[in-house]
């Protein structure tokens, strides 16, 4: 494991981060954290001024204080009215300035999302993603809240300070015991919170993890009655969760009256002292009463410190997770050629090799499990990393890690335009990976891919989406109208979009829906069926009159018959485009005028479907699992 | 799976007079939350009284210990001597409380976590609209994390900040009714104001949390929708969408910080106009009113009273997110289970394969805000009565929508008709105890999700008292080997790298989908079910699983009665009795052969299909 500087000096550089990129907000937090602490001061040595020159020698000495009272009073107001300034300027530029930094970097975030390759968005889980959004730029600039305090709370003590040595140093000496006692206190305190808090989120990960298991299986359980055994397992991590939050209020049990009583012990030894020093006419009782004031201030900022490191290794977590992302290299570069071309195009794919980066296991990893480790590396807890990955990585020209069982090798095969070819073979034989490098989601390592003999790495980004588009299986659609969702922005009249629904067989249940086109599906089209999706997402490519059309198992969850309906529409369109079809069920295999047959990432065969069925018996043996009475079919179609 | 989705649950509304009624009937429900509760409100009391003691010290000092020109040292003694053995005695007396408090919660939330986790596994919602799943979960963890939360910070000031408020006006009482009532006039602008600022912290929060909502479901579809984005070149207009969603929430939480912070402020602002007031008072009372201890004494109790205030602010906003996350796990655990266990009183199956009637059995989903129990939504099974023999093969088929899947989960209990009923054996399904209908009748699903374990603990399932996660012990390793062997999985098995104790990974995703049906056949094997019902898997497996899967089904389907949901029409080929279902009516029944031969509906499906087998 790499050596890693001490959480201090990472935590350092995330606070430097912030009050970087938002000099101005905390500018204005810690002028106001500045004056509030200054006015705080203020009011203890008014109300200590206003006790010797008004209340004592009007209440004790019977004297007639005149407008002395009112001038008290008006001075007392104004020191809280600009302390209510300060409180003001200091919680306003924390806030700013944490959801500046917070909105600035989701902007960068998700910039880099959009930039990133396909492979990068591979190696990541969604959950992942979503946090580094989300959760993590919240954690990272959580510290932005205290910062502007904690800033103030420093030259606060320092203020106090000066003020009790001037005043007493003999008074000022309790000071001097009692606040380094209480960053003792805290210090000692924070770790263990720090630990016990750590520990109980790791129980509340495992509490949801058997949540979301047990509620995904819930078919299987219910079936198999075994409910109640799913809410023991449940019950026994939930009792864990219990004892876990327990034990960490039981260390902020003692924590909190500590802290809380040991300023208010200092107050009572001070008026002890004090007495005594009264009693010497070293002091009047006035300058106690001050002083005591003063030292009830001490305990604030000590307290702004505790909060502020009990922010930092989360704020640590946080940002390191998000500079992965922006730290992350590689970006689609775009050529320049343009192209007006209308219909199929040639497409030649001329010895691609393309292999799959390795999975990576530490990206999948929790913010969570980080902080645990974080904690865990300075705390008593010990980190436990599995490593399950013991073969000796193949490393591709960037260095990357690169999977040897997953993609493509050395593949040829051309496509005459207008003809539909599908590409067949066994789950994982590489046919995604083609389809992929169709529409140039993943560039070739070796080899081109040409479309009307242009390297698609030539192609200016939007002639590149305009000529060749991919439908996906997993059908995705956005949280927008029907409308939306087929023209994804094209500027395109309702009519042609009509006709791409027709095409894709989605006419009639669009028609049928509340508000036509203007429906909205809901979030991940939650209120259309698998099949719908579909054929919403196939729309969205035929509006666009793609020149190269790739299916990527695109009707899989649409019926047979409407899926017949759909190629044959495919098939009839004035301008055909060329069509490449990764399918399984025979019905779309049996559209294509030619079959790639693809295994273990290679191209076996190439040719009709009758003859590879002839000719290649793995070919023959694949197909024939995926149905039956072939016999029976060949005698109808006969 | 073509279900319309089912009563979803109320979305959360916003706080008002229902948060009354939310905690009360939380409170009904989690009755341990109140054990020992007034112990630890008068712990609570104790606690908040010490942090007067020392202002009460302070004044006896300045006016008794530092009265004249004499100091007494040994008043001052006695006086802070009482004081700090108070201090100590508060500071036990809080962290026993903050323990009781904290144990007394926890305890409560876990058991309200645990029972929720066991209701939702009654709710049909849970299994049919997989998209609800997640909010399911979140019922079950955050919402009460929500809870936890709040309790562990917010109750705990909410308690003691009354008892301060409550302490502090009662001391400020016993000095000077006249200075209190001073306080308390200029505090009541202030609370007028914390009122005009409450109602407007609400709603910018409201929106700050809508705008959060907002602004997830934009980057959810940058993330997951990415290959699209890249594929049709969108970029532009998906981050355009979001910055405008980053911003809006932005704007939205500097709202709601700028409100909060102009509060905090004005409290300051009344703290010191309280103070001044006091002290103008105080004075012009003059000595035969009120001491110097006695104003001086003020001047910290003031303090003590603007704090309880702005602590009581933040406590409410803060708990309008819990009241709220509470009542969403309340309303779970209102929604009646659509199926219920007739418990003590049912019947048991007697062993054997047994008959089943369906007899004029209608079904019918709820709409939206229906529960199942007075289901309105059109018709999707209509009078169906049909008889399946012990031991029969029974092929299920019909389009997508038909009603066909309907009807296996009428056949498993996992919905009851809303008119007509099934009876087996004889007996009324709704009439079985669970224990016996559930270890009788299993149903293996399309899609079957495994547990992250290993094969021999996943099959052990479908074992009576099998615990997917334990360790299994011999006798139990035994029965599952036999089991994969009967099944003609033996050489399955041991291409395996780990044979029975090969990990699944998550969700089973380790393994590829026909191996996790062969999983899931085998669990239904080691269960041992006189009714299996087997929902066809469409997803195609390379051809050697293929062989496996068939071969398994094949071992699985001797002496037991099996009804399979077909997908394919080659099951349908070899059943002995074919029903076929079209818009939710049992439109024909028969041999497959026959069947074909009356070229109706089954004829035209099988056209459709042989069609789609063809070869180019």
């Amino acid at each position: 494991m790499i050596e890693q500087p001490s959480l201090t000096r990472r935590g350092l550089r995330v606070i430097g981060i912030s009050l970087r990129r938002a000099p101005k907000p905390f500018a204005y937090g810690v002028g106001g954290a500045l004056l509030f602490a200054g006015m705080t001061v203020l009011s203890a040595v008014v109300l200590g001024r206003v006790t010797d020159r008004v209340i004592t020698p009007a209440l004790e000495d019977g004297l007639d204080v005149g407008d002395d009272l009112w001038i008290a009073f008006a001075v007392i107001v104004a020191v809280g009215l600009f302390k209510g300034a300060g409180v003001v300027g200091r919680r306003l530029g924390a806030y700013v300035a944490q959801y500046k930094l917070q909105s600035d970097h989701r902007r960068v975030i998700t910039r880099r999302y959009l930039e990133l390759p396909t492979e990068w968005h591979r190696r990541h889980s969604t959950g992942e993603l979503m946090s580094n959004a989300n959760a993590d730029v919240e954690a990272a600039f959580f510290v932005a809240a205290p910062l502007p305090m904690s800033i103030a709370a420093t030259a606060l003590l320092g203020i106090t300070a000066v003020l009790l040595v001037v005043a007493d140093p003999l008074l000022a000496a309790i000071g001097f015991v009692v606040g380094p006692t209480m960053a003792a206190v805290n210090a000692y305190f924070a770790r263990r919170m720090r630990l016990a808090a750590s520990q109980a989120q790791q129980s509340r990960a495992d509490v949801s993890e058997i949540a979301h298991e047990s509620f995904d299986a819930a078919l299987v359980i219910k079936t198999m009655g075994r409910e109640d055994a799913e809410a023991a397992r449940f019950g026994a991590e939930s009792e864990r969760l219990r004892d876990r939050m327990v034990r960490f209020a039981t260390v902020r049990a003692r924590f909190d009256p500590i802290m809380e009583a040991l300023p208010n012990l200092a107050i009572l030894a001070v008026l002890y002292v004090g007495a005594v020093r009264v009693q010497a006419g070293a002091l009047t009782p006035g300058d106690l009463v001050q002083f005591a004031y003063l030292f009830r201030l001490v305990a604030l900022p000590i307290r702004v410190f505790g909060w502020l490191l009990g922010e930092l290794p989360r704020a640590i977590v946080g940002w390191e997770r998000i500079e992965r992302v922006l730290d992350a290299t590689g970006r689609t570069e775009y050529g320049s050629r343009t192209s007006d071309g209308q219909g199929g195009v040639p497409v030649a794919v001329d010895g691609v090799t393309y292999r799959h980066p390795a999975q990576r296991l530490p990206d999948s990893e929790t913010a969570d499990d980080e902080l645990a480790a974080l904690l865990g590396a300075e705390g008593d807890a010990p980190a436990v990393h599995v490593q399950p990955h013991e073969r000796a990585p193949r490393l591709d020209a960037d260095g990357e890690e690169v999977d040897e069982t997953r993609g493509v090798r050395d593949v040829h095969f051309d496509v005459e335009p207008g003809r539909t070819i599908a590409v067949v073979g066994p789950t994982g034989s590489g046919k995604s990976t083609v389809a992929q490098l169709l529409v140039r989601l993943v560039d070739p390592q070796e080899g081109q891919v040409r479309v009307d003999d242009v390297d698609l790495r030539e192609l200016e980004r939007a002639t590149l989406a305009g000529t060749a588009a991919i439908v996906f299986q997993d059908a995705f659609v956005f949280d927008d109208s029907v409308r939306g969702n087929v023209t994804l922005g094209l500027d395109v009249d309702d009519d042609a979009v009509w006709e791409s629904l027709r095409l894709a067989g989605a006419e009639g249940f669009v028609a049928s829906l509340p508000d036509g086109l203007d429906t909205r599906v809901g979030e991940r089209g939650a209120s259309l069926s698998g099949g719908q999706r579909q054929r919403v997402a196939l729309a969205r490519a035929l509006v666009r009159h793609p020149r190269l059309l790739v299916l990527d198992d695109a009707t899989s969850a649409v019926d047979p018959a409407v899926e017949a309906e759909i190629l044959a529409n495919l098939r009839g369109a004035a301008l055909p485009s060329t069509v490449v079809i990764v399918a399984y069920r025979n019905g779309s295999i049996a559209l294509a005028d030619e079959v790639v047959f693809v295994d273990r990432g290679e191209v076996v065969a190439h040719g009709t479907h009758e003859r590879l069925r002839a000719e290649v018996p793995a070919y023959e043996a694949l197909v024939s699992a995926y149905e039956t009475p072939a016999d029976e079919a060949a005698e109808v179609r006969r | 799976m073509n279900a319309p989705a089912p009563a979803a649950p109320p979305e959360p509304q916003p706080v008002d007079d229902g948060a009354w009624r939310t905690i009360v009937h939380g409170l009904s429900l989690n009755p341990e939350l109140r054990d020992g509760l007034l112990g630890t409100l008068l712990l609570a009391l104790a606690a908040t009284a010490g942090r007067v003691v020392v202002p009460i010290v302070i004044q006896q000092v300045v006016d008794r210990g530092l009265a004249g020109s004499s100091v007494d040292l040994d008043a001052v003694a006695r006086f802070v001597l009482a004081g700090a053995v108070a201090v100590v005695v508060t500071g036990v007396t809080s962290s026993i409380m903050n323990r009781r408090l904290a144990t007394v919660v926890e305890t409560a939330l876990s058991n309200l976590r645990v029972r929720a986790f066991r209701h939702v596994h009654d709710l049909s919602m849970l299994h049919q609209a997989a998209q609800q799943r997640g909010q399911m979960v979140s019922r079950v963890t955050s919402d009460i994390d929500e809870i936890s939360r709040f309790m562990s910070w917010g109750g705990l000031n909410l308690v003691t900040s009354s008892g301060q408020l409550v302490v502090a006006t009662g001391v400020m009482l016993v000095y000077s009714w006249r200075l209190t009532l001073v306080v308390l006039l200029v505090f009541v602008p202030f609370v007028l104001a914390a009122r005009w600022f409450q109602v407007r912290l609400d709603v910018a929060y409201r929106d700050v949390r809508q705008k959060v909502g907002d602004l997830l479901s934009v980057v959810a579809e940058t993330v997951v929708g990415a290959p699209v984005v890249r594929a049709y070149g969108i970029e532009e207009r998906t981050q355009e969408r979001l910055d405008e969603r980053i911003e809006a929430h932005r704007a939205a939480a500097v709202r709601a910080g700028t409100l909060s912070s102009s509060f905090s402020g004005t409290g300051e602002l009344f703290g010191a106009m309280a103070t001044g007031a006091v002290v103008v008072v105080g004075v012009l009372l003059g000595v035969d009113d009120v001491s110097a201890g006695t104003v001086v004494a003020f001047l910290f109790l003031v303090s003590l009273f603007v704090d309880p205030v702005n602590i009581a602010m933040e406590v409410v906003n803060e708990g309008q997110t819990a009241v709220a996350g509470w009542r969403r796990v309340l309303d779970v655990l209102d929604v009646a289970p659509d199926v219920a266990d007739p418990g003590p009183d049912g019947h048991d199956l007697p062993d054997g394969a047994l008959p089943v009637v369906f007899d004029a059995v209608d079904f019918r989903y709820p709409l939206p805000g229906e529960v199942q129990a007075e289901a309105s939504g059109p018709l999707v099974l209509r009078d169906v009565t049909v008889t399946l023999e012990p031991e029969s093969k029974v092929a299920v088929v019909g389009e997508t929508g038909s009603g066909k899947t309907t009807f296996a989960k009428l056949l498993t209990r996992l919905m009851d008709p809303t008119g007509g009923q099934v009876l087996i054996g004889g007996v009324p399904l709704t009439g079985v105890r669970f224990a016996s209908l559930r270890r009788r009748v299993v149903m293996v699903p399309q899609e079957d999700v495994l547990f992250d374990g290993t094969i021999v603990q996943n099959v052990a399932m479908g074992l009576s008292g099998g615990d997917p996660t334990s360790a299994p012990s011999q006798r139990v390793r035994d029965v599952v080997r036999g089991a994969l062997e009967e099944l003609g999985l033996a050489d399955w098995l041991d291409e395996l790298p780990d044979g029975l104790d090969t990990r699944v990974g998550e969700r089973g995703l380790a393994m590829s989908a026909g191996e996790r049906q062969l999983v899931a056949l085998a669990r239904a094997h080691v269960a041992d079910p006189d009714l299996l019902v087997l929902d066809e898997a469409t997803s195609a497996v390379d051809p050697a699983t293929e062989v496996r899967l068939q071969r398994a089904l094949a071992g699985l389907a001797q002496g037991r009665t099996v009804v399979t949901i077909a997908h394919r029409l080659s099951t349908a080929e070899q059943a002995e009795l074919v029903l076929v279902f079209d818009d939710g009516v049992l439109v024909e029944r028969g041999a497959h052969a026959e069947l074909v031969a009356q070229g109706g509906v089954y004829g035209r499906l099988h056209a459709s299909w042989v069609s789609g087998q063809v070869s180019g």
